[in-house]
């Protein structure tokens, strides 16, 4: 009898109070991503990453396979896990994709100011981000690991935590305008809170990723680009410092959690 | 023209108030390295300059939650909102309410201001970006607060007029730190977009009080 009563008010909230199903977009995207968990167009990305690690290319004719994205040279599974890191060749703390240019220009002699005058899908740089897609399919499901211990990596997190909150612009937006509270949406979209663990990793855990609705992989530097863009400020240039020090924030904040790239979203 | 004519006096009213915001007692530095990292990372694109860098002194107060929470912050917290608040001005023909269906449009509209759009671009209010507006609208953000029956509950009397007309221009007249962006400050809106969002929340017509 119980259960017949609860099953009719389940049915009679179904039927009264559509809106509350449908109030966020991540339930269906949940079941989006689960229909496309086996074949996440990110693929197609990364399928030609691999390609351009091991093809001969730039003024040098030389291949990627001595890359060392900080795990030694050519070891690529694992090594976003632990990106950004300090690296002692270029005494900077890189993200990937600063990281990528470095190993471009020195091996294959690509001017680094090439990539970064570029756009996003197009010449060198849409390259670059197909190297990105093969780099983090690498490090699925392992776990976030970028515990900023030595000083520069020190430095970068506490300018990232100090930018992350950091407001201006026309609107007065700063990444925490958005992402430093649970449970938040801007109309129908979800927003991670990005000051915890949990939000972190679906943040930095889940991107870059393949996004649905422009038919296109995403790097972190493009997500980051598009919300300075939404924040109405200036425009970040690729591979900037303040990009790689939200990132050093965002992916300390995240450590332990588990790494879902590449990501799938709307 | 009577567009032209209310984007002039808005800048007036935004130029009044950085003169009244600016000279304070408790003036606040931002941090040289933040300042330095900022300014070697950013490059202007478009309408974007590199001038949105640049903090005023509320950006300044609000992206400090320790110094903010200090007697002294909440001390300037005070003192921006009075300037703030002082440098409001009421509709040049005395009339707060517009048409709430022009509000609607300006609500649903998040256009603006960014790199990718120009000085053409006719600016939203992005009011649904964060709140609930009305109830056919179920696309709607959940920052700010839900302002169904706005109007219903508190009536159209001229203290409430005034409060709402300030919160559209100058939310942080208010709330030094609310996440609502200063719609007059900045000219994000027009004078008449102002009144059209108040009728949108006061009119006992709109659907926001249906």
């Amino acid at each position: 009898m119980k259960r017949y009563a609860f099953a009719a008010l389940i049915s009679a909230l179904v039927c009264t109070t559509p809106i509350v199903f449908a109030q966020s977009a991540s339930d269906q995207l949940a079941e989006y991503r689960r229909m496309l968990a086996d074949g996440n167009p990110a693929e197609l990305y990364e399928a030609e990453g691999e390609e351009l690690w091991s093809k001969p290319a730039g003024p040098k004719m030389a291949n990627l396979e001595k890359c060392d994205l900080g795990l030694g040279p050519g070891v690529v599974a694992g090594a976003s896990a632990q990106l950004p890191r300090y690296f002692k060749d270029t005494d900077r703390v890189q993200d990937l994709e600063s990281r990528l240019m470095t190993c471009m220009e020195t091996l294959q002699g690509i001017p680094q100011a090439d990539i970064v005058k570029g756009s996003f899908g197009r010449g060198v740089r849409k390259d670059l981000e197909a190297v990105v897609a093969y780099v983090v399919t690498q490090s699925k499901d392992m776990k976030v690991n970028v515990p900023a211990t030595h000083p520069k990596e020190k430095e970068m997190l506490a300018l990232g935590e100090k930018i992350f909150y950091l407001q201006g612009g026309p609107m007065d937006f700063a990444c925490a305008s958005c992402h430093a509270v649970d449970g938040q949406r801007i109309r129908m979209q979800d927003l991670p809170n990005l000051t915890t663990a949990k939000g972190a990793t679906e943040g930095w855990g889940s991107w870059p990723a393949y996004r649905v609705s422009s038919g296109t992989f995403w790097t972190m530097q493009r997500r980051l680009n598009d919300c300075y863009r939404q924040q109405r400020m200036p425009f970040p240039i690729y591979g900037s410092d303040v990009t790689v020090a939200l990132s050093v924030f965002m992916a300390n904040k995240a450590n332990g959690g588990t790494i879902q790239t590449p990501g799938l979203k709307r | 023209m009577n567009i032209t004519f209310n984007k002039l006096a808005l800048a007036g009213a935004a130029a009044l108030f950085m003169l009244a915001a600016s000279p304070t007692s408790y003036a606040q530095k931002v941090d040289p390295a933040v300042q330095a990292i900022m300014e070697r990372s950013f490059r202007e694109q478009g309408i974007a300059k590199l001038d949105r860098i640049q903090q005023d002194d509320f950006q300044i107060l609000c992206s400090d939650a320790k110094f903010r929470d200090s007697p002294e912050g909440r001390k300037k917290t005070e003192q921006l909102q009075a300037a703030a608040l002082a440098a409001i001005k009421p509709p040049s023909d005395g009339k707060y309410l517009g048409d709430w269906k022009a509000g609607e449009v300006v609500a649903q509209s998040g256009r603006g201001a960014t790199w990718s759009d120009t000085l053409k671009t006719v600016n939203g209010g992005g009011c649904y970006n964060c709140h609930q507006v009305t109830k056919q609208e179920i696309s709607h953000g959940t920052i700010g607060p839900s302002l169904l029956n706005y109007g219903k509950i508190r009536g159209t009397s001229e203290p409430i007029l005034v409060y709402t007309w300030n919160r559209i221009n100058n939310s942080k007249a208010y709330n030094a730190c609310s996440n609502m962006p200063r719609m007059a400050h900045f000219n994000l809106l027009t004078e008449q977009q102002m009144k059209d969002v108040m009728a949108l929340l006061l009119d006992p017509a709109s659907p926001v009080n249906k």
